[in-house]
């Protein structure tokens, strides 16, 4: 457990402090949130009607693009050696350095979610839905992703090439997670289906993308 | 790659080339057979003689899902095992199941133009089929950028697996969002809904279509495994160049 907290500290402080790049994630959501309008026309009726669907597009590619460094940083300095080599499952370091990742790129999506959801005239009330239903979906995306880091940084190369890979797979949080903001803002569907189900997938891929990501470090970086 | 791993793959390589030329041979006649009796099928009554498409689109979606589960056997032959020959299947599986989900896609949307007058719709198959090409063209991808075979091998095994695990998922959750497309028909309980005057061409083309995949599949695997010895031939010789130089 000690090494678990210490491992998640320190991936923490590390990408907190200079070159980590934290709030880089929740800089880009702003950014691109912001320019949709430009594209689509500052017609509030429209951008509310489709103003979860861009929040979500916006928080996928901000994780995804976050994403990149994850093991590049730990394998070029070599902590990436010790952690395989460690007594700590990789499963478990990989999981550890997932949310450690999503806490200090996932969350801040969401906390400035509803500020976003504001500028596109979503519904006052249905900001904390909005909030929350990010918060449900964001760590399967972090995840999924992990799997793409892994293969990038054992294949050397990066960027497009994960985007290429882990998108598809995101399609099932993406349709849930727009359905349950959906359902939560217009109605009239119970909110309970589409938000267990993106829990569940949160759930899932929490099991599936560390499993995955550490046989690709074992296999591809021997 | 040491030599006697090249052992197994010798005796692949010699049952291969005694078999492909038949499998050529049964592959062309099935395929006379099939598109014969596909072309003296009856017009379906609604959709006329469009119904034609069907007998290409049908085996050629088969195919590209049967393409992703033969992935999936291999990849647990190169992450299991570590058998150079699976890390070859893998490799050979993956254009040939992508060319055939893209027929199968291409058939589809020519096929939809005159019946549901339009080449795309956002129908849940048609979504789950196009998120299913863009995982083999992903696969491809991981193959194209990674420099040493067996890295990109295993590699890949990993991507194969998480998506054979994921596009259950896919299906389910591109079910929920919109469908349109027609249930499955062939296969189901209470017998087929087909007319046999279309079902028996249909099952004749599956399966010639399922010996286009095993013949190409076969001569793919034959020319990867031919071009992974040229590599290492390569490898070997300029190593020699290497050490007389020094």
């Amino acid at each position: 457990m000690s090494a678990f907290a210490s491992l998640l500290g320190r991936d923490m402080r590390l990408s907190v402090r200079v070159g980590g790049g934290a709030l880089m994630g929740a800089l880009f959501f702003l950014v691109v949130v912001s320019m949709i309008p430009f594209a689509i026309g500052p017609d509030l009726a429209l951008l509310a009607r489709i103003g979860p669907a861009i929040l979500w597009l916006g928080a996928l590619l901000a994780s995804l693009l976050a994403l990149d460094r994850l093991f590049a940083t730990d394998y070029e300095d070599g902590s990436l050696d010790l952690l395989m080599m460690g007594s700590m499952p990789l499963e478990l370091a990989v999981a550890t350095k997932a949310i450690a990742h999503w806490i200090t790129t996932g969350l801040p999506l969401v906390i400035i979610a509803p500020l976003l959801g504001l500028m596109l005239n979503v519904d006052l009330h249905s900001l904390g839905w909005l909030a929350l239903t990010l918060a449900a979906g964001t760590p399967a995306l972090t995840f999924l992703g992990l799997i793409g880091a892994a293969l990038s940084v054992a294949l050397r190369r990066g960027g497009l090439l994960l985007a290429v890979l882990v998108l598809p797979l995101t399609v099932p949080v993406l349709i849930f997670g727009v359905a349950a903001t959906n359902v939560a803002i217009v109605g009239p569907a119970p909110f309970g289906p589409p938000f267990t189900i993106l829990c569940a997938l949160s759930l899932a891929s929490l099991v599936l993308g560390p499993i995955a990501a550490a046989a690709v470090l074992r296999h591809g970086l021997e | 790659m040491p030599v006697i791993d090249l052992a197994n793959p010798t005796r692949f390589l010699n049952v291969v080339n005694r078999v492909l030329l038949w499998l050529i041979a049964a592959t062309l006649i099935l395929f006379a057979i099939g598109l014969y009796r596909a072309m003296n099928a009856p017009d379906d009554y609604q959709q006329g003689a469009t119904v034609k498409i069907m007998f290409l689109h049908v085996p050629a979606a088969w195919l590209g899902m049967f393409g992703w589960g033969l992935m999936s056997i291999a990849a647990l032959g190169t992450l299991v095992w570590r058998h150079p020959l699976a890390d070859v299947a893998g490799k050979a599986a993956a254009p040939i199941g992508a060319a055939f989900t893209f027929i199968c896609l291409v058939t589809g949307s020519l096929w939809g133009r005159p019946t549901w007058g339009t080449y795309w719709v956002w129908d849940a198959r048609l979504t789950s089929m196009l998120v299913l090409l863009l995982l083999y063209l992903g696969v491809l991808a991981l193959y194209w950028t990674a420099e040493e075979p067996g890295r990109g091998a295993r590699a890949a095994a990993v991507l194969s697996l998480v998506g054979a695990v994921n596009l259950p998922i896919i299906k389910f959750s591109v079910d929920w969002w919109n469908t349109l497309h027609q249930p499955a028909s062939v296969f189901r309980m209470g017998g087929s809904s087909i007319d046999p005057a279309l079902l028996t061409p249909l099952l004749i083309m599956a399966l010639a279509f399922t010996l286009l995949f095993l013949t190409l599949h076969l001569a793919v695997m034959r020319n990867e495994i031919l071009r992974r010895r040229v590599r290492s031939m390569r490898l070997l010789q300029s190593q020699k160049l290497a050490e007389a130089s020094a």
